[in-house]
């Protein structure tokens, strides 16, 4: 009894240690204008440290394409302090910029960090900082830095100390599965296992203080819409209803949920208040109404809709969240356009394209009605914008498995998150700002 | 009896295959003929089985034997399609006739598609590949508080290949019964 006890124990031990994805990052093509910087390594003060900061810097600005960071190992030397730097050879090295910088573990067991960004060609400081993290907020303080290089150097805010939510989907024996929707740093690291289930899980969408996550799981045998305390680990579910339960989006308040129900017996849209739970049906077309998105005013919805006889983008105008005017047609080239989101400046709508026998991430102008294609996958699908709206997060498949790419909105840098072990990645979205 | 829902299945394709939207307004009339034809011979064919009276399509044990018709448990689809193909018309009148003459049976449908595109819309695709067995099966005489539906998309593939053979056989609707 007690053997078998053990031996219970041990392959649970097991499944616990390998249940962890660990994402490997591969950037793949960047900008000819990707601007040259070196990141020395930080001097390490006292105690070893969880990760080289330079190293998880240069990683960050390398993945948005709009930096090429000079390996270490062409570093002639690795000065701690702005005074100290002799530019000539860093102009050898044909870097713009480059960032040194120390830290130290203080009595408390906070890190601090010291760091300055020089422009080499002037040979002056263009910016300095001292930050402190409590020893858990390691990662994503050093990722605050490059946030502030990346502002400092491109007038744009960076989004690199942000979180993701994804759905590990994975064999686990007897031709069952196990699906988790892990929660982890936007480089991948610290990934954690918010919630996990026998049974599918979908559509993770961030509440826009980023403490939730409302997603569709069907862990009663059907697409029930669920809502998630990332931190507090409370869930429960707030749409049940007869038939789909499904596509939840928040509105940019967080007040409300735009999600797909097919209670009347096909799929409409509809918006609830959080708060009361109250329904107001947007759509009331015969087919397939689906994947809503609000726009950053929170003044329409963008959806997918068969009206056509297939799927379209559409756009309703709201008012205080009830429909204001007609839903009008967005796209009308090919025969399959779905899954759209709205980028954070309101401008663009990235979406799934299909075609030949190919689906991939697009991105229409809400201008100019044009459309851009900006990956050349087979089956792309699930965009996600980055909250600075540089890149776009989206799920492909490898193989049997999926995984987790980016590409920058220009089309020209692309990254590949791909898990390590046999485990599927699918329907990442990015999460908002972290204050 | 069975002659009837037998007929009345020919009669309810053709308006299936023809007007491809029948409401139940519709099928009512075409039942009609059907019947009286019917009554002419109304015990041709019936076989009088274990727990089953006349009028009665399958015994219950019938679920439990790979030989019967009822084992045809799958419904293939085209591409983005939610359309019965011919050749699976036999299946989902088999098992309309069985519950039909079983009320205390009750099934889910459960409708699945390929991985292809977006998958709350394939959510969608799942839930109107199950509506539409769903609809035969009731224009058959399946009682219709004995079916549910559900769909779980792309979600749960027979086949994680991406190849067409793959895709076709994830394209489908899964008849599972509760009770067996």
């Amino acid at each position: 009894m007690i053997i078998k006890r053990l031996g219970w124990l041990i392959s649970l031990l097991f499944i616990v240690s390998s249940a962890h994805a660990v994402l490997r990052v591969e950037v793949t093509g960047g900008s000819s204008q990707a601007t040259p910087i070196a990141i020395v390594p930080f001097k390490v003060n006292g105690p070893a440290v969880p990760a080289q900061p330079a190293a998880v810097i240069s990683n960050d600005l390398a993945r948005s394409g709009q930096f090429k960071p000079l390996p270490e190992q062409d570093m002639l030397t690795k000065p701690v302090m702005g005074q100290n730097i002799n530019f000539d050879n860093w102009r050898l090295m044909k870097v713009d910029h480059m960032v040194v910088g120390d830290v130290s573990t203080d009595a408390s067991g906070d890190y601090v960090f010291n760091f300055q960004l020089m422009d080499v060609n002037k040979g002056q400081q263009v910016y300095a900082q001292r930050l402190r993290a409590p020893a858990n907020q390691y990662r994503m303080v050093v990722h605050h830095i490059s946030d502030l290089i990346y502002e400092q150097i491109t007038g744009e805010k960076g989004a690199f100390a942000t979180r993701v939510a994804y759905v590990v989907n994975a064999p686990a024996g007897n031709g069952q599965r196990l699906y988790r929707l892990e929660v982890s740093d936007s480089d991948g690291e610290n990934p954690r296992t918010i919630y996990k289930s026998s049974q599918p899980i979908m559509s993770p969408d961030w509440s826009p203080d980023g403490l939730r996550l409302a997603y569709v799981s069907f862990k009663n045998r059907k697409p029930e819409v669920w809502v998630h305390s990332v931190y507090a680990g409370e869930r429960y579910a707030i749409a049940g209803f007869n038939g789909i339960n499904g596509a939840p989006v928040w509105s940019p308040d967080g007040t409300h949920l735009a999600l797909t129900l097919s209670r009347g017996g096909n799929p409409d849209v509809y918006i609830m208040n959080v708060k009361t739970r109250k329904l107001t049906q947007i759509t009331r077309h015969w087919g397939i109404d689906t994947e809503p998105t609000f726009t950053p005013s929170g003044n329409a919805l963008v959806f997918t809709s068969s009206a056509s006889g297939n799927p379209q983008l559409y756009e309703q105008p709201l008012s205080r969240y009830q429909p204001a005017g007609k839903a009008q047609r967005l796209t009308f080239e090919g025969k399959y356009n779905t899954s759209p989101v709205i980028s954070p400046d309101g401008r663009s709508i990235a979406f799934v394209q299909g075609g030949q026998g190919r689906y991939q991430i697009a991105l229409f102008d809400r201008k100019t009605r044009t459309i851009q294609t900006l990956t050349d996958g087979r089956l792309d699908e699930s965009p996600s914008f980055a909250p600075n709206g540089s890149m776009i997060l989206y799920a492909t498949k490898e193989q049997r498995n999926g995984v987790l790419a980016a590409v920058s909105v220009d089309g020209r840098t692309k990254q590949k998150l791909s898990s390590v072990d046999n485990s599927s990645v699918q329907e990442p979205v990015w999460g908002p700002y972290i204050n | 009896m069975k002659m009837v829902s037998r007929l009345a299945t020919v009669a309810m394709l053709s308006a299936v295959l023809i007007g491809c939207s029948s409401t139940p307004e519709q099928a009512t009339e075409v039942v009609e003929p059907a019947e009286t034809q019917v009554q002419r011979d109304p015990n041709e064919g019936v076989e009088i089985l274990d727990d089953c009276q006349p009028p009665c399509a399958f015994p219950k044990s019938a679920l439990n034997d790979p030989q019967s018709p009822l084992a045809q448990r799958l419904v293939f689809f085209a591409y983005d399609s939610s359309d019965i193909a011919p050749e699976y018309e036999e299946v989902i009148t088999n098992h309309a006739r069985f519950l039909q003459s079983h009320p205390d049976v009750s099934v889910r449908l459960e409708g699945h598609t390929d991985e292809r595109g977006s998958r709350e819309y394939n959510l969608a695709l799942g839930e109107q590949r199950a509506q539409a067995v769903q609809r035969l099966m009731v224009l058959q005489g399946a009682p219709a508080q004995s079916i549910n539906v559900v769909s779980f998309g792309e979600e749960m593939p027979l086949d994680s290949a991406s190849t067409e053979a793959a895709w076709q056989q994830n394209r489908r609707v899964e008849i599972v019964y509760d009770q067996n």
